[in-house]
């Protein structure tokens, strides 16, 4: 096999016969192999913990811009009554990129959770490898000269080796996942504190610099049709809609043109 | 031979499947070289779905070495086509 054979479990024999070049004597080799396994998946079991409490961090980043996206809705929903069109569109647009961004989030938790159900079966695999392994060494001791031992316990140790390199491969995936998962999640959360209006009044179409990077997260078509759908729930009536019979300069004071 | 998919588990595969295996690996070395991103998904679920269909699943208890290590399935082309280099990771 050209280049197949060589990969990954070269690296694993490697580290296991520098292991087992510590020890003389085949028993010791065997305790101490077994004591190495049994503290390595301690660290296995902290590194499948670390990802889950990254998956929940990332689960309240996201629930909080859910709260922000009804947030904002309700703001446009606010400014359209007041008849303040170009200011609903902008608290639509900053709603429409959030969501976006809520999308790609809920969709990469899902395959975060899919891979930490994963983690947790192979983390029983290697358990039940670790046990194999407990079990064996008693009979290698038992039955086989020091010679013999010696290829058995190697055998043995790169099985359970190879287990617990590919199982540590996979967190360190998993882990790296979260990290780009929470940068992009704070990022975007960073943008809307920084853009965030508790005062409708404040914001204005294109003022800032967070408005035009939100904006361009967003879809035209959806902020438009989020408008279109709230004029509709809105009706006529309320939100004081100019009426086209109206004469010019006549608007009552108050309404409609004032929210600016 | 045994087989590792990379995440999923170890599996024993007919000697006859090793030729297969080689070959396809074979020519998905030369597709990463070219950088042939569909060349090389295709043929790298080939060698997947070979392994998975010919191959039986490793008892838990079992303490073997693996012949061969495949990459998680889930990798990107970039994270895979060093691995499919070659020599492979570490050369002989």
């Amino acid at each position: 096999m050209a280049g197949l054979g060589g990969r990954f479990s070269t690296v694993v024999k490697a580290k296991v016969s520098k292991l087992l070049n510590r020890a003389e004597d085949p028993s010791e080799t065997l305790e101490y192999g077994y004591q190495k396994q049994v503290e390595m998946l301690q660290d296995v079991k902290k590194g499948i913990a670390e990802v889950t409490t990254s998956k929940k961090r990332i689960q309240m980043q996201s629930q909080k811009m859910e709260g922000q996206v009804v947030k904002l809705d309700t703001q446009a929903r606010q400014a359209l009554s007041q008849n303040n069109e170009e200011l609903a569109r902008v608290a639509l647009e900053r709603k429409a990129g959030l969501q976006g961004e809520l999308q790609s989030l809920d969709t990469q938790v899902t395959e975060l959770e899919r891979q930490q159900e994963q983690l947790t079966q192979n983390e029983q695999k290697l358990r039940q490898k670790i046990e194999a392994f407990r079990t064996k060494k008693e009979v290698i001791k038992a039955q086989y000269s020091a010679a013999e031992a010696q290829v058995r316990i190697s055998e043995a140790a790169t099985g359970v080796g190879e287990e617990m390199a590919d199982l540590g491969l996979a967190i360190q995936r998993a882990e790296d996942k979260t990290e780009d998962m929470r940068a992009r999640a704070s990022a975007v959360e960073e943008l809307e504190a920084a853009g965030t209006f508790d005062d409708i009044s404040r914001i204005g179409p294109g003022q800032d610099d967070i408005d035009r990077q939100l904006s361009e997260l967003s879809t035209g078509s959806q902020v438009d049709s989020d408008l279109e759908r709230m004029k509709a729930e809105l009706g006529p009536g309320e939100g004081a809609a100019p009426a086209p019979e109206l004469e010019e300069g006549t608007g009552t004071p108050g309404s409609g043109e004032s929210a600016r | 031979m045994i087989v590792r998919i990379s995440g999923e588990g170890q599996f024993r595969l007919p000697d006859a499947d090793a030729q297969r295996l080689n070959e396809l690996d074979n020519r998905a070395v030369g597709a990463a070289e070219q950088g042939d991103e569909p060349g090389f998904q295709e043929l790298w679920a080939q060698m997947l779905e070979l392994v998975e269909r010919d191959g039986e699943r490793l008892a838990g208890d079992e303490l073997v070495e693996s012949d061969v290590i495949l990459p998680p399935r889930d990798s990107s082309f970039e994270e895979v086509r060093g691995e499919f280099t070659g020599e492979g990771l570490i050369p002989d």
